[in-house]
């Protein structure tokens, strides 16, 4: 039933950016238009493109936030999720983790 | 002869309306909502779109492009390695690889992580179990993870737990007994929570998810909510407040958070004390009526959870999971029937998710 309700209304997940709109809503509690606008203005597309799979696809490629599909040498797991830390200006948890690890 | 348009009953049973059926159960079905929980019906506008939706002749329907809202998830990965009693497939597979599947296959916007029995209170004594399966996944996944369970307080009675069982006092008449039994389950589950999910956040969890809160009454949404107070105020997790139905059951019957009774509180009313506590995210729940046709079904789950998008300053992802939101009571809900509830909650309930 979840494929039903994601081909029916869902965003995508790592095919476009549904992680991106999600983590707004989920760190600073923004309703969808708000959230859409937040991360399109961030990725410099329209937000009707956050669902777009031909454009969302180049644009992860090109920011290197992760993709779906497996490329050798894109960045994956917390790699991608350090970078969308960056781009998206808010904290992850998991990656704050690896940053405190690693400087030791 | 009348055109007749094929649709379902609220158990998945597919049966035909004319077009004036269908639009004298959505009258029944918006008034009722709006008598119940003495809310707004929907506009004459709303009425004209839905059926729009319903007697569209496709099986299945979506959204608009661009009206497309992030989903989030309840039952973690046991849909996919569980039995029928979580609605499972029986793959076996590792928590950590359901999960890769949901965000590479399936292309889920989130994911969570949960335990096999999917009660908090189950999870205190493996709880370092549940944090290295959570580590492991965090550092293979990309989409924004959640720990999901149920506060579950019927866990919290006898023959199960310490206190006295409310639903063996009450019919003694032991209402004291019953009450205080209630009480103290609710201080040793906010307990238990605030443990597993501040065990949980030390590993980097993105958020914790209260799934079906209220299963046990007003015992159990106030339980939940002083723990989601509690950690929004402690830590940096994301909390998502999912409910277990559309009316709050006052099995203790005088509990109050922020000075509002819990009891018979409706999605509109829940949204405010969820956003009081602090939650980010709040997924109402309408039951469907296995008597009554989709159409009755649906319109009825639009108008409560429009008037809860309508009062909420939090996004608000419905649930639509198998006799909910609009769905039907059926193992294997009809994707027709389905896809329908998906689009009207999007675009005429205004939800910000799944």
């Amino acid at each position: 039933m979840p494929i039903a309700h994601g081909m029916a209304a869902g965003m995508g997940g790592i095919r476009t950016a549904g992680d991106l709109v999600a983590r707004m809503q989920m760190t600073r509690k923004m309703r969808i238009r708000e959230a859409k606008a937040y991360v399109a203005e961030k990725l410099k597309v329209s937000p009707t493109d956050l669902s777009n799979e031909h454009v969302m696809r180049e644009v992860r490629e090109e920011l290197d936030i992760g993709i779906i599909t497996s490329v050798p040498g894109c960045a994956k797991g917390i790699e991608a999720k350090a970078r969308i830390a960056e781009l998206l200006g808010i904290e992850i948890a998991s990656v704050k983790r690896l940053k405190n690890k690693v400087n030791f | 002869m009348l055109k007749k348009y094929l649709t379902r009953m609220g158990d998945g049973e597919r049966v035909e309306m004319t077009a004036d059926e269908i639009r004298r159960d959505f009258e029944l079905g918006t008034n009722d909502a709006a008598d119940r929980g003495k809310i707004a019906p929907l506009t004459q506008d709303d009425l004209d779109r839905l059926l729009e939706i319903f007697t569209n002749p496709n099986k299945v329907v979506s959204v608009e492009p661009g009206n497309e809202v992030p989903l989030t998830h309840d039952i973690g990965t046991l849909r996919l390695m569980g039995d029928q009693g979580n609605s499972g497939v029986g793959i076996p597979l590792s928590r950590v690889q359901g999960i890769q599947v949901h965000e590479r296959a399936f292309a889920c916007d989130t994911m969570e992580l949960g335990h096999i029995d999917y009660s908090f209170k189950p999870v205190k004594p493996v709880i370092a179990m549940e944090q290295q399966e959570l580590e492991n996944a965090l550092l293979s996944t990309i989409v924004p993870l959640f720990y999901g369970a149920m506060p579950n307080l019927g866990l919290y009675y006898s023959p199960d737990g310490p206190f006295g069982n409310p639903s063996d006092l009450l019919p003694m008449g032991k209402i004291q007994e019953a009450r205080e039994a209630q009480e103290g389950a609710v201080e040793h589950a906010t307990r238990d929570m605030i443990y597993i999910a501040e065990k949980l956040a030390a590993v980097g969890a993105d958020g914790i998810n209260f799934d079906t809160t209220g299963a046990a009454g007003d015992t159990d949404m106030k339980a939940t909510l002083h723990a989601v107070e509690y950690l929004k105020a402690n830590t940096n997790l994301a909390v998502e407040v999912g409910m277990a139905g559309e009316f709050v059951l006052g099995m203790h019957g005088g509990l109050e958070y922020d000075g509002v009774r819990i009891a018979g509180l409706y999605p509109h009313q829940q949204v405010k004390l969820v956003e009081k506590a602090g939650a980010d995210i709040f997924g109402p729940v309408v039951n469907t009526n296995t008597s009554k046709s989709m159409a009755w079904n649906l319109a009825r789950a639009v108008t409560f959870i429009k008037a809860c998008t309508e009062v909420a300053n939090i996004p608000i992802h419905v649930n639509m999971g198998m006799g909910v939101g609009g769905s039907p009571v059926f193992e294997t809900p009809p994707v027709d029937s389905v896809t329908r509830a998906s689009k009207a909650m999007v675009e005429i309930a205004k939800v910000d998710g799944l």
